[in-house]
């Protein structure tokens, strides 16, 4: 066993203890901390699949977000309101989580296959610039579009229903979360081990390689990059939810720059590497934001210095770099 | 009913939010060109000039004070990140350019915020340019916006001199094409990127002052035209001037006229109230749906000769 594995297994037990714990001492504040904690990771772990797995370094994963939050919102405004979704279809909203995170995943993927199928023609800096700029247009998209409630966004008034779960207990919402972000971290990693995540690797490290094999990466990195559209608008809808609000914030680009800081400071490619991040910025946020309202400062010179000194992330500090990529 | 006198209006203010993209936008893409950088905390420069402006004009009262206020600060500030981080970032791949970047954002605007509260700051258009001016064909259009056009036109072409004709100019372009022979025929590569960031952030510094003066100056007021820069990029090419400027000119027109006219011509289909609310949303899309048209036909931009 490599010390990332026992990092990894470490990772997963702290998830499963941590907030039962908490839970049992009667902290429920730190029982919804670490369900935002997880609803991060789950961005991240979608967000991965793309730039650790990829190398695409989308800025724009913010518009998937975004669109899981508003397919919660919308789906559960109309279901609170009894109103049809489209009225000539007479379709309802509906109240149901594995529902709402259907459609959520579905329209992130058809998003992310219209958008990565554009920027995808380019590489580089221009692929950074094309998806941050498609992200600032569902951005102002949903500001200006008024149904829904334009800049002012969106209240969900009661969370929404999983059977069998009772969603208004924080533990029992966590308990929802957990189990999704660890079945996204056990796809994550079976697809990395996969046929197609191994080509993807070669695509990301040799393109010509995979092309003289007659694959065509190109079409590699777009199926990774809807799949991790789709992880990605599963967690806007929960965090929708965990919220029980959706505004375009979801869609603004400082959404998209911190889902991809969870990623680093984690450690990009590193199966944890999401969760530890998110769990770490979450505790910054805590932590730094009660001390000053200016936490971000600190939070930035923090960034500054794992990027410039610490490559590999907080797993690369602690396990090493063995399985580091180039 | 349209009519050309607000037409000419419009196609002036697409013009003068042009000519301001490009002030960013050069900067962006010289720093890209030559060094191989992508910075997003080039609005935070945009910023950091309005903020001097405003805090200079305030004390002085002048606005000439104010504008070389904002260029100094924007310079200086431009040196000592360049010095002090940006430096170790040209060997590293995109991926980490972009998180140092983003972490200066992180400092540089919550540094403004602590610095000058969330307020926004008014910076006043100078009393000798406020007001209108009457052009041929009955035209009352803003002196400082035709001003601005001015400016932005006259910087564009001392840039395209700059870059073309002078020995800096010969420097630059060479840095571009061949860093390490460049290098070897005794140029100091490293005073040079420092050059060519200083004046980057003092043109978006300028351009933080210039529309501080018709739009409030706060925290954040970068980033929206940082983006916008980059749409600027893609579309005229990575690296090209010319093609900045072009791109930002495409750029400027198409979001002011269609804001104004996408409302219009959609009420001949449909109903006020939502040919308003469509129009608004569809003119916020306008340049992106162009971007996406032109990497369709070509997808290194207009004057990208590389990916």
């Amino acid at each position: 066993m490599s010390r990332e594995h026992l990092v990894n297994l470490a990772v997963v037990l702290a998830l499963v203890l941590l907030p039962l714990a908490a839970h049992l001492m009667g902290e429920t504040y730190w029982v919804t901390l670490a369900t935002r904690a997880a609803v991060l990771a789950l961005a991240g772990v979608g967000l991965n699949i793309a730039l650790g797995q990829g190398g695409l370094v989308s800025l724009g994963h913010a518009v998937f977000f975004g669109i899981g939050g508003y397919a919660m919102g919308i789906l559960a405004y109309h279901a609170q309101t009894y109103t049809p979704v489209i009225e000539s279809l007479g379709l309802p909203g509906t109240n149901l989580m594995p529902l709402i995170w259907l459609v959520a995943a579905m329209f992130a993927a058809l998003a992310a296959l219209m958008i990565g199928a554009l920027s995808l023609r380019t590489s580089g800096v221009y692929f950074i610039m094309i998806t941050l700029a498609f992200g600032q247009m569902f951005y102002f998209f949903a500001l200006s579009w008024p149904t829904y409630g334009g800049e002012d966004g969106l209240s969900i008034y009661v969370r929404n229903r999983f059977p069998g779960v009772n969603t208004l207990v924080p533990i029992q919402f966590y308990g929802v979360v957990a189990a999704v972000l660890l079945l996204a971290l056990l796809l994550s990693d079976r697809l990395a081990r996969s046929p197609f995540g191994l080509a993807l690797a070669a695509a990301r490290q040799v393109p010509a390689r995979v092309a003289a094999v007659g694959l065509d990466p190109q079409r590699l990195k777009l199926v990774a990059f809807v799949l991790s559209a789709a992880l990605t608008g599963l967690a806007g809808a929960l965090f929708a939810d965990l919220n029980r609000f959706v505004s375009p914030t979801m869609f603004s680009w400082h959404t998209s720059g911190e889902i991809m800081v969870f990623v680093i400071i984690g450690g990009v490619g590193r199966l944890m590497g999401p969760v530890v991040g998110a769990v770490v910025f979450v505790l910054l946020e805590h932590l730094l934001g009660g001390i000053s309202e200016y936490w971000q400062i600190a939070f930035g010179v923090l960034l500054l210095l794992i990027v410039l000194f610490a490559r590999g992330g907080l797993i690369g500090l602690i396990a090493g770099r063995e399985k580091a990529h180039g | 009913m349209m009519s050309f006198v607000l037409l000419a209006e419009q196609v002036l203010n697409g013009l003068q939010f042009g000519v301001m993209l490009f002030l960013m936008a050069a900067g962006l893409t010289l720093i890209f060109g030559v060094m191989g950088l992508i910075n997003l905390a080039h609005g935070s420069l945009y910023m950091l000039g309005a903020f001097a402006a405003a805090a200079v004009a305030a004390a002085t009262g002048s606005f000439l004070l104010a504008l070389l206020a904002a260029l100094a600060a924007a310079a200086v500030a431009g040196v000592v990140v360049e010095v002090a981080i940006i430096r170790r970032l040209y060997d590293r791949d995109h991926l980490d350019q972009v998180l140092a970047t983003f972490a200066l954002i992180l400092i540089f605007s919550e540094g403004t915020r602590w610095a000058f509260g969330s307020f926004p700051l008014y910076l006043d258009i100078p009393s000798t340019l406020s007001g209108p001016v009457r052009l041929p064909g009955g035209i009352d259009y803003p002196l400082y916006r035709l001003v601005l056009i001015g400016a932005g036109l006259l910087i564009a072409l001392g840039l395209d001199l700059m870059i073309t004709r002078t020995r800096i100019g010969i420097r630059i372009r060479a840095g571009e094409n061949d860093r390490e022979m460049t290098a070897a025929l005794g140029i100091d590569i490293s005073r040079l990127y420092t050059l060519i960031f200083a004046l980057g952030a003092a043109l978006a510094g300028l351009a933080g002052a210039l529309v501080g003066a018709i739009q409030s100056v706060q925290v954040g007021m970068g980033e929206p035209v940082l983006i916008l820069a980059f749409v600027v990029i893609v579309i005229g090419g990575i690296g090209s001037i010319r093609g900045a400027f072009l791109g930002a000119l495409l750029v400027g027109l198409t979001d002011t006229l269609g804001g104004v006219f996408l409302p219009e011509a959609l009420k001949l289909v449909t109903d006020p109230a939502s040919a308003k609310a469509v129009g608004a949303s569809l003119a916020s899309m306008a340049i992106y749906i162009l971007m996406g048209a032109i990497l369709i036909w070509r997808p290194t931009g207009l004057f990208g000769g590389r990916a």
